[in-house]
């Protein structure tokens, strides 16, 4: 089916043009004695097949094909890839769950694990093997990857969220340091706006982007959609801070943020149009790429996103799991290929790949040359470690990845922003919701 | 009832010769929808014939033979269209999530939605969408129809420029509407601006009006040659020799239009409309593409709304309902036509078929 011809193309694209690290025979025979020396041996005749998430950058796509070809060679096991959309990840791993069938791992978003985690594979040895040798797993990747004591999945990489803005601009409005406190940046969003060079927010449904910058203001101001228990507490005076706050960004932004979607931001952006925007490397990226946008690129750079009242981190970006399903028949085989992954000869030339896209989640990778080949990637190197969990205070799992996915939090702002209810009425609509959802 | 005389016939020729297949069947057949004059008359001619069973009968009825042609027809029907209906009404009263079944909660679903501000802004939505936009579409087509119909040059080519929203794919008309309406690069804004016309981009898919109108016109605009060219094709039917009578009566070229052509119109413009309605009722790729049903639901119809609740969010149950909730809407749109086109066929005196 697809999955040959996919697979034949994209082997032939690594064919053309290979990432340098990765080849020649050290890498073979650094596989094989790794094989030789790692505590799980692969079954006999074992076979592998993997459903990941569909790659951003297809030098990252072509470095992990690399990755599992090595693998193959030293253990014998093939490794099956297929790809779907990040977004279709999720149903597909559902079903296979649900009728015990399909590929034997998965590699899909946050709270994916956590749909099902009777039927994911017990990976504690996995993941205290990593953690001891790689500097121990930042805090969220520990709530990602663990339901109860076991580790029911292997944290890979997030995707970090963080904000653009550009150089001159800001420096002319004074700021020459982009602020780190949440109020200093409304007044920086304000006088932006007055010398006519704004910057904005997505507030439309954009999954990305307006989530992302949704929950930081309402975590940055103590607000939160549920406490521990999961019990729903959004009717607070800390939420009203946060849509009090949320609207005079709003009114310091251009116009149009009601209607964006992941993509108007990068554009706009691009496009010269906006000078400051929270997203992903990849309007860095693609300035860089573009020759007639040198000067963007050079006259961008990436920040933190601010600290709130709450005087802590309050950031939210996505985190890539990969899972194995209890009913593989190659229980070692998966647990081997999870290890190799994020053996450093492996997941460094591939975290180098990613440009910046992905960071990764076990903390001596910080010392990844990716960080510091470019100053302006830097903040991203942090991402993991300043990331909360899509559930906030409460549990990590599918209540957390609904109430993101149906946008409830976004909507409320949006409401309240765009003046269609007062702050009683929007946080009416968003309890009611997440009460349903988290009943 | 008559019957056909060649079975006759070919009785009288079974006579002298071995029965072929088809005399065989001939006589069957015969047999099977005459009186007993016939089979008085078999009898006498073919000594003998074993009675004649009900499996016989089953055989050669005309009955049983159709009802095995159309088995295909219905079994497709049955399997793509009968079932999924079935099973998107029994999954709104259920709370399957995306990926797992769910279990029987009775109206637990629609108690849900009754009392969700969202669901009936998407109703709102909806009939606000499918009665503005099949109005325009109504009276827009209708204009272009009769204009087309009139002697012009190169009437050809025009009747084919028409028809080219019909023909470009939804998606991408309505991608190059996103761009139309883009918040900041829109050609529109930027032409305006140019003329001095206006100070500021205009906010066409981020404010709530702003938004419906810019999704009713993409739609209208999609719309137009669909109705416009049925309409045409009417009108073509429509006898010239009508319009020379009520020309020599002295009616003017509205009395013409109210006195014939409306009224021959009138069964088409019902068909016509009835597609238009279910079709914007339903639609879904022109807001899922422009605005995802934003800003703030404020372009949610309710496709649009069961979509997000059932498949994003995994919601299987609560989208099922949304989307059952549809039927009632489209069963009276339905209707209304329907019993729209009996009550025309009485007026214009067509009793017989």
């Amino acid at each position: 089916m697809t999955k040959f011809t996919r697979r034949a193309l994209v082997q032939g694209g690594t064919a053309m043009g290979a990432a340098g690290a990765l080849t020649g025979p050290a890498l073979l025979d650094w596989a094989k004695a790794w094989a030789q020396a790692a505590p799980w041996k692969p079954e006999k005749g074992a076979k592998l097949s993997m459903l990941r998430w569909k790659y951003f950058v297809q030098a990252e796509d072509d470095a992990f094909v690399k990755l599992c070809e090595a693998f193959t060679k030293a253990t014998g096991v093939k490794v099956d890839i297929s790809r779907e959309s990040y977004e279709d990840v999720q149903p597909k791993a559902s079903v296979a769950a649900n009728t015990g069938t399909g590929p034997d791992l998965f590699w899909g978003l946050y709270s994916l694990p956590h749909l099902f985690p009777q039927k994911c594979m017990d990976v504690t040895d996995v993941a205290d093997y990593l953690g001891k040798k790689y500097g121990g797993w930042v805090p969220s990747a520990v709530q990602y990857g663990k339901s109860g004591n076991k580790w029911i999945c292997i944290p890979i990489c997030y995707s970090g969220n963080m904000l653009n803005y550009r150089i001159d601009a800001s420096n002319k409005a004074g700021f020459s340091k982009f602020p780190d406190k949440s109020d200093a940046f409304l007044e920086y969003a304000k006088a932006m706006k007055a010398q006519n060079t704004p910057g904005g927010f997505a507030l439309g449904h954009a999954s990305g982007d307006g989530n992302g910058w949704v929950y930081w203001c309402l975590w940055s101001q103590g607000g939160n959609a549920v406490d521990k228990s999961d019990k729903v507490i959004i009717n607070s005076p800390e939420t009203a801070k946060a849509l009090e706050y949320a609207k005079q960004l709003y009114g310091a932004m251009i116009p149009g943020v009601a209607s964006w979607n992941d993509a108007s931001n990068n554009k706009a952006f691009l496009g010269g149009e906006i000078n400051w925007t929270d997203n992903g490397i990849s309007i860095y990226v693609a300035a860089q790429k573009d020759p007639t946008k040198k000067q963007i690129a050079d006259d961008m750079n990436h920040s933190f996103w601010p600290v709130g009242p709450v005087g802590h981190p309050t950031e939210l970006h996505l985190m890539y799991p990969v899972l194995a399903m209890t009913y593989t028949k190659y229980p070692q085989a998966c647990k081997a290929l999870m290890a190799f992954m994020l053996e450093a000869d492996n997941f460094n030339p591939w975290i180098e790949s990613a440009q910046g896209y992905l960071t990764h989640c076990l903390n001596a990778y910080d010392a990844n040359p990716v960080w510091t080949a470019d100053p302006k990637r830097a903040p991203f190197r942090e991402a993991a470690k300043r990331s909360l969990t899509a559930g906030g205070l409460g549990s990590v799992g599918e209540k957390a990845a609904t109430a993101i996915a149906d946008f409830v939090v976004l909507d409320m702002f949006a409401n309240y922003c765009l003046g269609r209810e007062d702050v009683k009425g929007s946080i009416a609509i968003a309890e009611r919701q997440l009460k349903r959802i988290y009943r | 009832m008559r019957c056909d005389p060649r079975p006759r016939f070919l009785l009288a020729e079974n006579n002298r010769g071995p029965a072929s297949a088809v005399h065989r069947f001939a006589l069957h057949r015969v047999r099977d929808t005459e009186s007993g004059m016939t089979d008085l008359a078999l009898d006498s001619i073919k000594p003998a014939p074993r009675a004649a069973t009900a499996w016989d009968r089953l055989k050669t009825n005309r009955n049983w033979l159709g009802a095995w042609f159309m088995l295909p027809a219905a079994a497709f029907l049955i399997l793509f269209l009968a079932y999924p209906l079935g099973l998107g009404v029994w999954l709104s009263f259920t709370d399957a999530r995306l990926g797992r079944g769910g279990e029987f909660v009775g109206f637990e679903n629609y108690e849900y939605l009754w009392d969700d501000s969202t669901f009936w802004l998407s109703v709102f939505n909806t009939l606000l969408y499918t009665g503005v936009a099949s109005t325009i579409k109504f009276a827009v087509g209708l204009y272009l129809a009769l204009l087309l119909n009139e002697r012009l040059p190169f009437k050809a080519i025009i009747r084919a420029v028409v028809l080219i929203p019909f023909i470009v794919p939804t998606v991408l008309s309505a991608i190059a509407f996103w761009w139309l309406f883009d918040p900041q690069f829109s050609i529109i804004s930027w032409s305006l601006k140019k003329m001095h016309l206006i100070t500021t981009n205009i906010d066409f898919l981020g404010e709530v009006w702003n938004a419906r109108w810019s999704v009713i016109f993409a739609n209208v605009w999609r719309g137009v040659p669909f109705v416009a060219i049925t309409l045409l094709a009417g009108l073509q039917t429509v006898s010239p020799s009508l319009y020379e009578a009520a020309t020599i009566d002295g009616a003017t070229s509205w009395q013409r239009f109210r006195y014939i052509t409306y009224p021959l119109l009138t069964p088409i413009i019902a068909v016509v409309m009835t597609f238009s309605v279910l079709f914007t009722f339903t639609d879904f790729q022109l807001i899922w593409v422009m605005t995802r049903g934003g800003p703030v639901n404020a372009t949610h119809l309710m496709a649009t709304f069961s979509y997000q609740r059932a498949i994003m969010s995994g919601y299987l149950g609560e989208g099922a309902a949304i989307s059952t909730a549809m039927i009632p809407f489209l069963l009276f749109a339905i209707l209304v036509s329907w019993f729209g086109l009996q009550r025309r066929k009485w007026q214009q005196g067509e009793s017989n078929d």
